[in-house]
């Protein structure tokens, strides 16, 4: 492995950048997301920075079932991220479809559109429950860089 | 002269929440023309209601919205009790006026918080998030969920209070009420936040009612119109509360608002765990609703939230139809932006508390000249004055509240 990948790797590891994108989501998730960004949960002491804009960010976190007219605006962000990319999906909604599955405007939960990484199960995932699926993510990136 | 040029903000924007498009056309650094985008949360909530059980619905009409979910829960509910004639046990009505107020404190405080945010004031964005957890944990200690509350049914509650919670919330609103009068004394000589948000977004009372704004946007031009005081429901009819509002007409007096009212809200809360009645929480309702119709209005965090379910004597509605408050809002934006810079979008779009998983609604008009049917274009006025005289029918009369808002 070259010096520039394992630079990159070990910066995404200690401090992964998360862009938030609602996918149509009723906010509970979104609201959930904010709290464990917040001081009581601080997901900021495992390195994770909200940013704005695609293109800075390791990892995507997609709350909501995706309605039809969000469905291409994930994948148009989905494939402005650089590489190595990841996805979670946030909340029932975003796994399956949960509550919204069967509705008219309603795919199923996010990995119908793009590849997901994690699923955060919940209704709305509570953030607690983020902050420990976000570590165990970490946890299988520092995993699989060390058998590669 | 130079001609305009347009920039698209959204559906992904650091600015933007949710995913919504506004459409901005620029002269320079100000905004000449403004236009807004929705539909991307549109789910078909609507029309799910209607292939589901009473029951079902009362649980998809609480994930319209997750901040506002008791607000959009208990209009449902109260519109298919009244439907099928059911008297509120007190309790129940009680318990869900205290749910109620516990959602208005945490979305006023993490209002505060996003409109720190949009002005660049992250301080008071980790400040007020980490105040709101008090409510949250009072919120899922009463219900037992964070966000989403699950406690109406429809004839009443689910879950009852004991008197140990009562003490927990007396507790908590002793400690948010020292904090909150921390935020109104530091919104009253912090010089920067004071300038940052005075004469931004303004709107006059005149533009208030001509563009039917509800809710806090409306209360900050001096309009006084709260569905808690002109239609109480619940238990609100019993307490004693002010409607607070300001002339400032501007995002600072939108600020001054959601803090008076956050004063009022624990207020209302100490009447209610004061005088909580005794009796059972919650009566049986039949699975199939008798036919007839009826509209529910709620007074949300954000305004006036109106729901319209039409029951058909089956177990799912025929119709429901949700009006939220953002979407009531929602023009007001355009208006405000026009003639405004650019730098200002983010907090003047911020400060109506847009919620577009609310506002999200899709109408189809579907043969509005077909077959024996007649096109029929309903005016303004004509429509307000169907309205007036089909609540009259009701027995509820206007012209005390037509008196208060004389133009």
């Amino acid at each position: 492995m070259g010096f520039l990948k394992k630079l990159v790797n070990w910066s995404r590891l200690k401090s992964p950048w998360i862009l938030h994108f609602n996918t149509g989501a009723c906010n509970a998730c979104d609201i959930e997301i904010i709290a464990a960004l917040t001081p009581r949960y601080d997901l900021e002491r495992f390195g994770v920075q909200l940013k704005g804009t695609p293109r800075h960010v390791d990892i995507l976190v997609c709350s909501g079932p995706i309605t039809r007219q969000t469905a291409d605006r994930v994948i148009r962000i989905y494939e402005q991220m650089p590489e190595p990319k990841l996805v979670v999906a946030i909340g029932s909604c975003a796994t399956s479809g949960g509550i919204f599955d069967g509705c008219y405007n309603v795919e199923h939960g996010i990995d119908s559109v793009i590849p997901v990484a994690a699923y955060i199960p919940g209704c709305p995932a509570s953030p607690k429950a983020i902050i420990d699926g976000i570590v165990k993510l970490l946890k299988s990136m520092e995993e699989k860089e060390k058998s590669s | 002269m130079h001609d305009n040029m347009e920039i698209p903000v959204g559906p992904q924007h650091p600015a933007l929440k949710e995913p919504a498009s506004f459409r901005l056309s620029l002269s320079g650094e100000k905004i000449m023309q403004a236009s807004v985008r929705l539909g991307y949360n549109h789910r078909g909530i609507e029309k799910a209601c209607e292939e589901r059980t009473y029951i079902q619905d009362l649980y998809l009409i609480e994930r319209i919205c997750g901040i506002c979910s008791h607000a959009h829960s208990t209009a449902f509910a109260q519109a298919v009790e009244e439907i099928a004639g059911v008297n509120l046990p007190k309790r129940a009505a009680y318990i869900r006026t205290l749910v109620g107020e516990l959602e208005r404190i945490h979305s006023h405080l993490l209002w505060l918080g996003v409109a720190g945010h949009e002005i660049g004031f992250d301080t008071l964005l980790m400040y007020t998030w980490a105040d709101r957890e008090i409510v949250m944990d009072i919120l899922a200690n009463v219900t037992g969920n964070r966000v989403n509350y699950g406690i109406n049914s429809l004839g009443g509650v689910r879950r009852d209070i004991s008197p140990e919670q009562v003490r927990q919330i007396a507790k908590a609103m002793d400690a948010l009420e020292e904090r909150t009068k921390y935020y109104i004394e530091l919104a009253s000589v912090e010089t920067t936040l004071i300038n940052r948000l005075s004469g931004v977004g303004v709107m006059s009372k005149k533009d208030v009612l001509r563009l039917g704004t509800v809710g806090p946007t409306a209360r900050a031009s001096g309009v006084a119109r709260d569905v808690r005081k002109d239609d109480p429901y619940a238990a609100y009819a019993e307490i004693n509360f002010n409607v607070v509002t300001d002339n400032h007409n501007d995002i600072y007096g939108r600020t001054i608002v959601r803090l008076g009212e956050l004063m009022e809200s624990f207020n209302i809360i100490r009447q209610v765990i004061k005088n909580l009645p005794d009796g059972p929480i919650a009566v049986k309702v039949a699975r199939k609703i008798p036919s007839g119709e009826a509209v529910s209005r709620y007074e949300a965090p954000r305004g006036e939230d109106l729901h319209y379910v039409k029951a058909n004597g089956t177990e799912s509605p025929e119709r429901v139809k949700v009006r939220a408050p953002t979407l009531a809002n929602i023009q007001s934006v355009a208006f405000m932006l026009e003639d405004r810079y650019l730098a200002d979008m983010p907090i003047v779009v911020a400060a109506i508390d847009p919620c577009f998983s609310c506002t999200d609604r899709s109408i189809a008009i579907k043969d509005a000249e077909g077959k024996g049917k007649k096109k029929k274009i309903v005016d303004w006025e004509s429509l307000r004055l169907h309205g007036i005289e089909w609540y009259s029918k009701q027995g509820i009369d206007f012209t005390a509240l037509n008196k208060r808002f004389k133009r």
